[in-house]
């Protein structure tokens, strides 16, 4: 008797997650359903440290209102949001020149972190230096590992590009931008909780 | 008798080798090995602590060797012995039994695979490094502090920890999408072997778990390296922190552990009682109710530092809840056995005692989560011997159980049946003469992690069966490895299903070739096997 008589209608073949469509969806290839998946772990990742930065919010407060520039880091943060816009329009028409912008964009926000932590260590205020420099130099500082990497995939990408236009799969545009979102989200949590909080 | 390969590989043209392969089944063996290898570290140390333990006022260890081989003990056999070895079947498993050629990302399983290696190996050079960490495998904040532990053995802990959860996490990415994406023609969801449904729910509590540990072993680097403070409580920091951050890990890390061997005795109590398993959506409903429940339990660990009673009474009714999934399982299992026609092989023994010695454990589990009692025995012999009934008691004994029943199909060969109730019988006496008195000793006060007792306590006696049973369960394990080595040599070829199974690992040859299946097979209810084997019978649905 063949088996193969009984696959029940609603039963989609395996995704072999070689996308053919021109916008691959999470539920069925296997690439995206894992990036998706890895930013969930490092959703809990950073809600652990968010949430100790927030445990030692108080005692580190004076010191947050004293020294952190929120408009200057504004700025900065504004150049971060708007890449996940060019990111999409790059991600939409598989774009070369707007993933361009998205790395210049989020370089300008390392630069503008890297000069906000030139400054306060040229101040004194370091990782050891007391319980705010410890959990804004930990929350920060692995917010800016992440962008790092994301440039880093983000350069792969506008390099395969170039090597070979128009040939790398819609995956890889739309995972690498899947994790450059995320990292964009947590710095909407991040600036939220440590610079919007000292104006409360 | 001509000499099968073991472990087939591809043909001698493609042949990568151990070190450069992405084939699930080579990388499930290469876990298992690892898990295997450190398994014994793991006992040696256990043995060490024992000798140590047999008579009061004994001198075999000085008092920091003894906290460094508890430290590594504990830490070995949880993230580097049990963690591996359920990984290990999981890889080379679930793809057989979802009717897959292999893992969703291959490479991705090897880069997994030898993260967790080296995160091993770099725990382990701590011993040549100066010293091992000696803060107990939870390594306690402010004692893990630079201030309290000033050598490196603590951050070889964290970086080995860390490097290793890495691979862990990945491997769960991996695995989880390989069950949801990768199942044949028609496995659904709800068909999958129960063992796959426990590796998807382990999966996931990998993934919300580990991640907590990270964060928490990167806080600690930060104090120790870059001079910060957040458990430093001179510094304004909280050492409660950490435990919070390692028990939401920890206690997850508990059903990481069990979930899988609770999956192998689904699948070894149907075939060894010829039925289907006995309320199958109640087994897999249940283990995501415990998924969703243990990561509300964590300061169960915590009751005796003081959060306060409200706090205390909260985590003491999840942890209780807990115990209602569980038995909803131990039930399922015995009314799979109850009118079966049973065949005690060596893999069913161990399976009916893992259902013993895990009620056991359970049930000294729910006395540990009243808080009276907890604060009475806390730190005690007590608390050793409920964790030993749940992960060697239950999990080792599930581990063992699924080891007889798929050894045949990884190797080619049965084990053997005399040399396996020796082992059973031995590991059973060994395992409740190590751990059953030291219950009585919780009970009378005796701390864990102290290197030695004055012998007025009159705990000696009690001590030395306990140090008797270890050597025991030594033993076993030699009988094990004795059986493992003759079976590979000259073991009774096994064939393609040697126990007239109902899962589709069962359908291809033993060892399966690469790629596992000729055609890709498709299935039409929970037991294919069985379906093709009986069609006259095969499974409703």
């Amino acid at each position: 008797m063949s088996e193969t008589a009984f696959i029940p209608a609603e039963r989609k073949p395996p995704a072999l997650g070689v996308s053919l469509g021109r916008s691959p969806k999470i539920s069925q290839d296997r690439n995206l359903l894992g990036v998706a998946i890895f930013i969930a772990s490092e959703s809990v990742f950073f809600l652990a440290v968010v949430l100790a930065y927030v445990a030692y919010r108080d005692p580190g407060l004076a010191t947050a209102k004293a020294t952190l520039d929120v408009g200057r880091t504004a700025i900065f943060s504004i150049a971060l949001f708007a890449s996940s816009g060019t990111m999409a329009f790059a991600v939409r028409a598989e774009s070369g020149r707007w993933l361009a912008a998205t790395i210049v964009l989020g370089a300008i926000f390392l630069a503008g972190q890297g000069s906000e932590y030139a400054r306060l260590l040229g101040e004194g205020i370091g990782p050891g230096s007391a319980l705010f420099g410890t959990a804004f130099f930990t929350l920060t500082g692995l917010h800016g590992l992440h962008v790092l990497v994301g440039l880093v995939a983000l350069v792969a990408l506008v390099t395969a590009n170039l090597r070979r236009p128009g040939a790398v799969r819609a995956v890889a545009w739309e995972g690498v931008s899947m994790y450059w979102h995320f990292v964009d989200a947590v710095w909407v949590v991040v600036f939220s909780v440590i610079y919007l909080g000292t104006l409360l | 008798m001509t000499a099968i390969p073991l472990w087939v590989r591809r043909p001698a043209g493609e042949r990568v080798g151990w070190l450069r392969t992405v084939d699930h089944k080579e990388i499930g063996v290469l876990y298992i090995g690892m898990g295997v290898a450190f398994f014994a570290f793991g006992g040696l140390e256990a043995l060490l602590i024992r000798a140590q333990l047999a008579t009061p006022e004994a001198r075999l260890l000085d008092p920091e060797t003894f906290n460094q081989a508890f430290t590594v003990h504990g830490v070995t056999m949880i993230l580097l012995a049990i963690v591996p070895l359920l990984v290990g079947f999981a890889n080379y498993l679930v793809p057989l039994m979802i009717g897959a050629r292999d893992v969703a990302f291959p490479r991705l399983n090897a880069l997994s695979f030898w993260l967790s290696l080296i995160g091993g190996v770099v725990l382990y050079f701590s011993f040549l490094a100066g010293g091992a960490p000696d803060t107990g495998w939870f390594s306690y904040a402010p004692l893990s502090e630079r201030a309290f532990a000033p050598g490196t053995g603590v951050d070889y802990y964290i970086l080995g920890l860390a490097v290793n959860g890495a691979g862990t996490i990945i491997g769960a990415i991996n695995i989880a999408v390989t069950i949801l994406l990768m199942r044949c023609p028609g496995m659904a969801i709800s068909r999958v072997p129960l063992f796959v449904w426990m590796t998807l729910i382990t999966s996931v509590l990998i993934l919300g778990a580990y991640p907590a540990l990270t964060a928490a072993l990167v806080m600690l680097f930060v104090d120790r390296q870059l001079g910060g403070h957040f458990f430093d409580p001179a510094g304004g920091g909280q050492a409660v922190l950490w435990q919070h951050l390692f028990w939401f890990f920890g206690h997850p890390e508990v059903y990481i552990m069990v979930l899988p061997a609770m999956g192998m005795i689904s699948e070894v109590i149907p075939v060894f009682s010829r039925k289907p398993i006995f309320g199958y959506a109640f087994v897999a409903g249940s283990s995501v109710a415990i998924a969703f429940l243990s990561f509300s339990v964590w300061a169960h660990h915590m009751f005796a530092v003081g959060l306060g009673d409200t706090e205390n009474a909260i985590f003491s009714a999840t942890s209780m809840l807990i115990a209602i999934p569980t038995g909803v399982k131990i039930f399922n299992w015995i009314a799979t056995m109850v009118g079966g026609r049973l065949r005690l092989t060596t893999a069913m023994l161990f399976a009916v005692g893992f259902i013993a010695m895990f009620v056991i454990g359970g049930l000294s589990g729910v006395s540990l989560a009243v808080v009276p009692i907890d604060l009475a025995v806390t730190d005690s012999y007590y608390v050793v011997a409920h964790l030993h009934y749940v992960l060697f008691g239950g999990t080792m004994l599930g581990i063992f159980a699924g080891a007889y029943y798929w050894f045949p199909k990884m190797s080619g060969r049965l084990l053997s049946e005399v040399l396996g109730r020796w082992h059973f019988w031995t590991t059973f006496v060994g395992f409740n003469l190590t751990f059953l008195p030291q219950h009585w000793l919780g009970a009378v006060g005796m701390p864990r992690r102290v290197f030695t007792y004055a012998a007025s306590t009159g705990w000696g006696p009690l001590n030395l069966i306990s140090t008797i049973g270890a050597a025991i369960l030594a033993i076993a394990m030699v009988i094990f490895f004795v059986n493992v080595l003759r079976s590979l040599r000259s073991g009774e070829v096994a064939g393609d299903d040697p126990w007239d199974a109902f899962t589709l690992e069962w359908s291809t040859t033993s060892p399966p070739p690469p790629e596992n299946f000729a055609t890709i097979p498709a299935v039409t209810g929970r037991r294919p096997l069985w379906d093709r084997k009986h069609p006259e019978s095969r499974d409703g649905r």
